[in-house]
């Protein structure tokens, strides 16, 4: 393969508005997803990833940016799963299940009534290399956004996913932590969806979290690792998709699992073969301790 | 108005009421008051409402009825002054969270830096400090889940230390702990007592309590009896609180002999038996802080 052909994706622009595009998203998420896998919320994630549907939906046809559309709607989810879990005894997966399964259903509909408007499969599987200009101004500033809220925060948001009740004792504002981390993973989600669509959004928000916990055991660390990791996929996986001539989404996110993979195979001290190492070191040295 | 830096904190509360969304009371009518340079036990059952009055100390659960304060002050400004801290049960903490042991008694710290929290070394000074107390320094790296049960509970412990809390509030401290880590830090808040600082054990350990609580507050879905030890942990009292939730054994006057020297060993798998006299008083295992006590004891049975 020659240099030539390498550097081909380059030299189109939509490529490389793809490219950068999606290797900032895909830092955001990553950096996000460390505090979405230690907080617990990764089926929250996945909920809020399929609740926007139907708010892009009704954005679209109203002609308002897509981003206001699917943000409200996350966030009339979450409020939704609040709700209803405040007023039944119904168990939290099971409220989480049933409300995004609803907005999702919501929006399915409202695409299939509106074909010639809605683009089922760029909603879903996200479209990013016909982004529009408007679309990545709008992806610039919620990232931006993110960044410096994590910057200035993330030791309180640390304390508050470790430990909320220490967190309370210090007069923390822990309501306020929690609708800050909510808000994040909406506006993240949001920023994401264009790259990878609805439905594989919630790996670009977990996998680099969940990778870098095996790999490090350090919260400040994994938070950098995960941001790392998640830049890098989502570059390469940008770049191969246009030699495979797949699905963006799909590429970024089958490397993520890949490094999930190695990590989980040959993670220091969590993976696989390290816990063999450390039975087998066991083993030999309790012969040793016996009388 | 503000105490004295060292002047020692109070703890009151009157007539708490803690009522649950669903309509559960857990707690009516709850009062008590509590000066510093004390280690106070709080004994109930489960279900008693023992972790419902904890919670409404610590401003978890906003009280129906009554309130709660700090020194006349409500619980939420003490708890910005930081007077406040708390050791957590080992089954709340998540022990996997990617946190080395520095890193949460730092967590202490978080009410004295400033909006971006990064320590300064008033907070690195009380915070080695801290850890050299309970003995967790050459230890301040490791992951917190590779701890042995009693070094994370004396992270927690390190963690109040650095707060500087002073209201101390121990949930369970000697459940899961073997007995050398219970005396290392009975001692310890012993110490922290002779600080002046006010320390409040909840605990069902009846057999521990005499031995280094010097108040008692006993409680049944309200406050049913509180002072010091010797006066609250009485028969009476404590079948008032437990009910039937307590195995008796009477050991009967032909179990002590004169030919055993009137002494009887009891053994326990776990938790420390509580042994009471003839009348339902207390028995102490260590009688040194107690000479008073016992001589007034005898005198009144002459």
């Amino acid at each position: 393969m020659s240099l030539d052909l390498l550097l081909q994706p380059f030299s189109y622009d939509y490529m490389l508005t793809a490219l950068w595009v999606s290797t900032l998203i895909g830092a955001v998420c990553g950096l996000l997803s460390g505090f979405i896998t230690l907080k617990g919320w990764s089926l929250m994630g996945d909920a809020l990833s399929h609740a926007v549907v139907p708010g892009v939906g009704l954005a679209h046809l109203a002609g308002l940016p897509l981003s206001l559309g699917a943000f409200t709607s996350g966030l009339l989810a979450a409020a939704a799963m609040s709700f209803v879990k405040l007023k039944t005894p119904v168990r939290e997966d099971a409220v989480i299940g049933v409300v995004f399964t609803a907005f999702f259903a919501f929006g399915i509909l409202l695409i299939s009534l509106f074909p010639a408007q809605l683009d089922l499969k760029s909603i879903i599987f996200g479209n990013i290399l016909a982004i529009a200009p408007g679309d990545v101004a709008q992806l610039v500033a919620i990232s931006v956004l993110c960044v410096a809220v994590l910057a200035l925060q993330w030791r309180d948001l640390l304390l508050f996913s470790f430990d909320p009740n220490q967190a309370r004792t210090l007069g923390l504002p822990v309501r306020r932590l929690h609708l800050t981390l909510l808000l994040l993973l909406s506006a993240t989600t949001v920023a994401a969806l264009q790259a990878v669509g609805a439905i594989l959004v919630v790996a670009m928000l977990i996998t680099p979290g969940a990778t870098a916990y095996l790999l490090t055991d350090r919260f400040g660390r994994m938070l950098v690792l995960g941001s790392a990791l998640g830049a890098f996929t989502a570059f390469a996986g940008a770049y191969a998709s246009y030699f495979l001539d797949g699905a963006t989404g799909g590429c970024i996110v089958v490397l993520q699992t890949l490094g999930f993979l190695l990590a989980f195979v040959f993670g220091p001290k969590h993976g696989l073969l390290a816990a063999r190492r450390a039975r087998r070191r066991l083993c030999l040295v309790a012969p040793a301790v016996a009388p | 108005m503000t105490p004295a830096p060292d002047r020692p904190l109070t703890l009151a509360a009157r007539g708490v009421t803690v009522t649950y969304p669903n309509g559960h009371v857990a707690l009516t009518d709850a009062t008590f008051a509590l000066g510093g340079g004390t280690i106070c036990a709080l004994v109930g059952v489960n279900g008693s409402g023992k972790s419902t009055l904890f919670k409404a100390l610590m401003g978890f659960v906003v009280p129906s009825a009554g309130a709660v304060t700090i020194s006349d002050e409500p619980v939420r400004t003490a708890q910005r002054r930081g007077w406040v801290a708390y050791v957590p049960q080992a089954e709340e903490v998540d022990w996997t969270f990617p946190v080395n042991v520095h890193d949460v008694v730092m967590m202490g710290r978080y009410g004295y830096m400033n909006f971006l929290r990064i320590p300064r070394a008033a907070d690195r000074d009380a915070v080695a400090d801290a850890l050299r107390r309970v003995g967790l320094w050459d230890l301040r790296d490791r992951q917190i889940g590779e701890l042995s049960g009693g070094q994370k509970k004396r992270v927690f412990v390190a963690r109040a230390l650095a707060q500087q809390g002073r209201v101390i509030l121990l949930d369970e401290p000697f459940t899961g702990v073997d007995v050398k880590t219970e005396e290392a830090i009975v001692a310890l808040l012993r110490e922290l007592r002779a600080e002046g600082r006010l320390i409040l054990v909840s605990t069902h350990n009846l057999g521990s309590v005499p031995e280094f609580c010097d108040q008692v507050v006993l409680i049944n879905r309200t406050v049913l009896a509180c002072g010091p030890t010797s006066e609250v942990f009485t028969a009476d009292n404590l079948q008032r609180a437990f009910g039937g939730a307590l195995r008796h054994f009477d050991l009967s006057r032909s179990t002590v002999e004169e030919h055993d020297g009137r002494q009887v060993t009891v053994l326990t798998d776990d938790e420390r038996p509580l042994v009471l006299g003839q009348g339902g008083h207390l028995e102490y295992r260590d009688r040194s802080a107690h000479e008073k006590l016992v001589a007034d004891r005898e005198a009144g049975k002459t």
